[in-house]
């Protein structure tokens, strides 16, 4: 990992429209990101998690314009995203690919391996017809399948191996940075190591720097240096993978890491049990999104949205118990125990 | 309370779908029981076979392609496998009730939460609608959920994902049964709802005294709920014990590596233990030890005879070939499993 920024993201913004009645008149909108900014090192994992629909695959799609941000900044390699012409855009495509979570819908069922493979090739006119099936057979390999596969279709593999063709595939062209929407999610246990193990051994092999999305936080902790935690729409803390789990600030944080099932009977945890659903984005709660069900909220909570602010050196947190409003406010102010999750 | 005495005792099972491609035992020859008040764990991953094995105690294997081809089943002490349609009406959500993944599918989408429930109730006959109705009210309440007579008019769509599947708890329980079965329960939920729902069912364990067979693929879920477990591996109950015996000394290699490869959300590790090669499909392994294509232990006799469950103590046993005794040159193997 180096200090150099690969990519810089500032108050990024997408807000679908709800549209309703017989006109089709827009009524309403899903807000859906709400103002996200972080930053990527070259060479590092960034994991982002969060329970559905709080905006992390939307915020993925949107760092390749497969979704056109509402608002904010994408900057990769201080090229400025947002402002690319589309045939640019194509361009860019060649440095930043994205690995999908369902291997079945992401591979077309009636293209052959090598024809799969090759597609983002073509696409960038790379290289002769022989060159291009040459790599695809290098790329089988060092993926962990074989070169006889590239004849296959996707249906004559596990969901593991197709995984693994989707990795092969976003490494054609050479990236830089990989963006990877639940990667692991739809496989079983024991395939689900495999993959990490493989995409932890890429990383290396090639410099890569990788966005790891996922809603499992045993996954995050595992492949990320960083890591971002969103709630409806926005970042609620980012930090070093270790400070998060060791020490997490943020009320969501805690209770979403001490809601996670850990592998041992004997583990006697403090569990945090939220009460109540995670509210619509259509209809985000006021001020912190998060007040409905925040066992210390307080008055400036609920009037207020709490910036993300640098707590310690390399933690950020969102949330008015580390903000000067809040700590005026703060009658019923309890600071939460530190290493709640030992 | 837990007594010693078994709710659900099921001995040699066997169920088999006869498809295109010739017959397919998803389920072969497992023995496992549920004791009254307990809640056990079914560990495995995908196609292992345990929705089947659920399916099979509720009498709910599509038949054709389905078909159960042996064994007992055995709930309060009567034999299910013989039972006709009209009793299995009777048993199934009075003495076993059982509740999905995804709740959405098991609830009907033209109806009323109230109608539903009302309905499980009418239809075992537990008194009138005016105390069906009352009732119903009574087990929304139960399972957590708020404004519980307003909710009886409410429509499955309105209702988001963990309310829905509190909705089915209250609806498994409603003719308050012996035996709960949760296939994946929470696999469908965001981790904080899941949270709540593990939560709702310890609680109703305890209060209700209602076994719980737990189906999961999540270790995490079966540390944190279950007392025993079995292990699933191709169609076989690979291991079988007390949850804290098996975490803490796994014996079979399967299980083994199994919980070596989940991430450990307390630890960071360099990298993750992995089983090579890729979970068979059912019928695909005719011969030997199912998982002898993955075990780095395996050695000539787990290629030619199946392993039977050997007991390596009082309620564990183990399908492996290390565990028998007369095995003395894999005693060295055996220990390195262990260790
Ligand atoms: N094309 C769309 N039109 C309208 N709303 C959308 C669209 N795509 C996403 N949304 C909404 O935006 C919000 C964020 O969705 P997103 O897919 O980014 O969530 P996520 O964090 O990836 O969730 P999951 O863990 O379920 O994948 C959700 O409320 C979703 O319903
Ligand atoms: N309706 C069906 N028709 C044919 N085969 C089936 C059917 N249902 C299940 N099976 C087979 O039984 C095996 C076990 O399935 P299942 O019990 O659902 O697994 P899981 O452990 O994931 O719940 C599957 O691999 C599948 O091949
Ligand atoms: S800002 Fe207030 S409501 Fe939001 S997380 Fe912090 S204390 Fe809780
Ligand atoms: S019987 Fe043999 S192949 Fe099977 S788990 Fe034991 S050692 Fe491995
Ligand atoms: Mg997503
Ligand atoms: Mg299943």
């Amino acid at each position: 990992m180096t200090t150099e920024t690969l990519l810089r993201v500032e108050n990024l913004k997408k807000h679908f429209p709800i549209r309703g009645g017989v006109l089709g008149k827009e009524i309403g909108s899903v807000k859906a990101v709400e103002g996200v900014s972080f930053e990527v090192k070259k060479g590092e994992t960034l994991g982002i998690v969060g329970e559905s629909g709080c905006g992390k695959s939307t915020t993925g799609r949107m760092l390749l314009r497969l979704i056109e941000p509402t608002d904010g900044k994408i900057y990769f390699e201080d090229q400025d995203v947002t402002e690319l012409s589309t045939s640019d855009m194509r361009k860019l495509r060649r440095d930043m690919q994205m690995v999908f979570q369902d291997p079945f819908a992401s591979l077309n069922p009636r293209h052959t391996v090598e024809k799969i493979l090759e597609e983002p090739l073509k696409v960038h006119g790379i290289g002769t017809p022989k060159e291009r099936k040459q790599k695809v057979r290098e790329l089988l390999e060092i993926v962990g399948l074989s070169s006889y596969h590239a004849k296959r279709y996707p249906h004559q593999f596990s969901g593991g191996q197709r995984q693994r063709i989707g990795i092969a595939r976003a490494l054609m062209t050479q990236p830089k940075l990989i963006i990877a929407d639940e990667p692991v999610s739809a496989l079983d246990v024991s395939i689900q190591a495999q993959v990490l193990n493989l995409m932890q051994d890429l990383q290396k092999e090639f410099q890569l720097t990788y966005i790891v999305i996922a809603h499992d936080l045993g996954v995050v902790r595992h492949i990320s240096d960083r890591v971002g935690v969103m709630y409806l729409g926005r970042m609620a803390e980012l930090t070093e993978s270790e400070k998060m789990y060791d020490k997490p600030l943020h009320p969501y944080t805690q209770a979403l890491l001490s809601a996670v099932p850990i592998p041992d009977p004997l583990y006697e945890k403090d569990s945090i049990v939220l009460e109540g659903d995670i509210p619509s984005p259509s209809n985000p709660p006021s001020g912190c999104a998060f007040h409905t069900r925040c066992p210390y909220k307080m008055d400036v909570c609920t009037q207020k949205v709490p910036e993300l602010r640098e707590h310690e050196p390399g933690h950020y947190v969102a949330c008015h118990l580390y903000t000067e409003e809040g700590s005026a406010a703060g009658q019923n102010k309890q600071l939460p125990e530190e290493g709640k999750h030992e | 309370m837990k007594t010693q005495e078994k709710v659900l005792d099921v001995k040699g099972l066997r169920v088999s779908f006869f498809t295109d491609e010739g017959e397919v035992p998803a389920v072969d020859d497992i023995d496992f029981y549920v004791r009254e008040g307990e809640v056990l764990g079914i560990v495995g991953e995908s196609g292992c076979g345990k929705s089947v094995t659920s399916l099979s105690v509720m009498g709910l294997i599509p038949n054709p392609p389905g078909k159960i081809i042996g064994g007992e089943i055995k709930l309060n002490g009567e034999e299910l496998t013989t039972a006709s349609e009209k009793r299995m009406r009777q048993i199934r959500g009075n003495e076993v009730a059982m509740i999905f993944q995804e709740p959405m599918t098991s609830l009907n989408p033209l109806f009323t939460i109230g109608s539903q429930l009302m309905d499980a109730m009418l239809i075992h006959k537990m008194g009138n609608k005016k105390q069906a109705k009352q009732r119903s009210i009574e087990m929304l309440k139960l399972v957590g959920l708020p404004r519980a007579e307003e909710m009886m008019s409410d429509y499955p769509h309105q209702l988001s994902g963990g309310m829905r599947q509190r909705v089915m708890i209250a609806m498994a329980m409603v003719c308050n049964p012996r035996l709960l079965i949760a296939d994946e329960p929470t696999t469908a939920l965001d981790v904080t709802i899941q949270a709540q729902i593990l939560k709702l069912m310890r609680d109703l364990n305890e209060k209700m005294n209602t076994a719980i067979m737990m189906i999961t693929h999540d270790l995490g879920v079966v540390a944190e709920t279950c007392e025993r477990i079995v292990v699933m591996y191709a169609g076989k109950v690979v291991e079988t014990g007390p949850a804290v015996e098996i975490f803490k000394d796994p014996q079979h290699p399967y299980t083994r590596g199994l919980i070596q490869s989940v991430p450990d959300m307390r630890y960071k590790k360099q990298r993750l233990y992995s089983i090579p090669g890729n979970v068979p499909k059912p019928g695909s392994i005719k011969q030997g030890c199912r998982f002898a294509d993955r075990c780095e232990f395996a050695f000539d006799r787990c290629r030619q005879e199946d392993p039977p469950l050997y007991k390596t103590a009082e309620g564990h046993s183990t399908r492996c070939f290390l565990f028998d005794e007369k095995e003395e040159t894999v005693h060295d193997n055996r220990n390195t499993v262990k260790s």
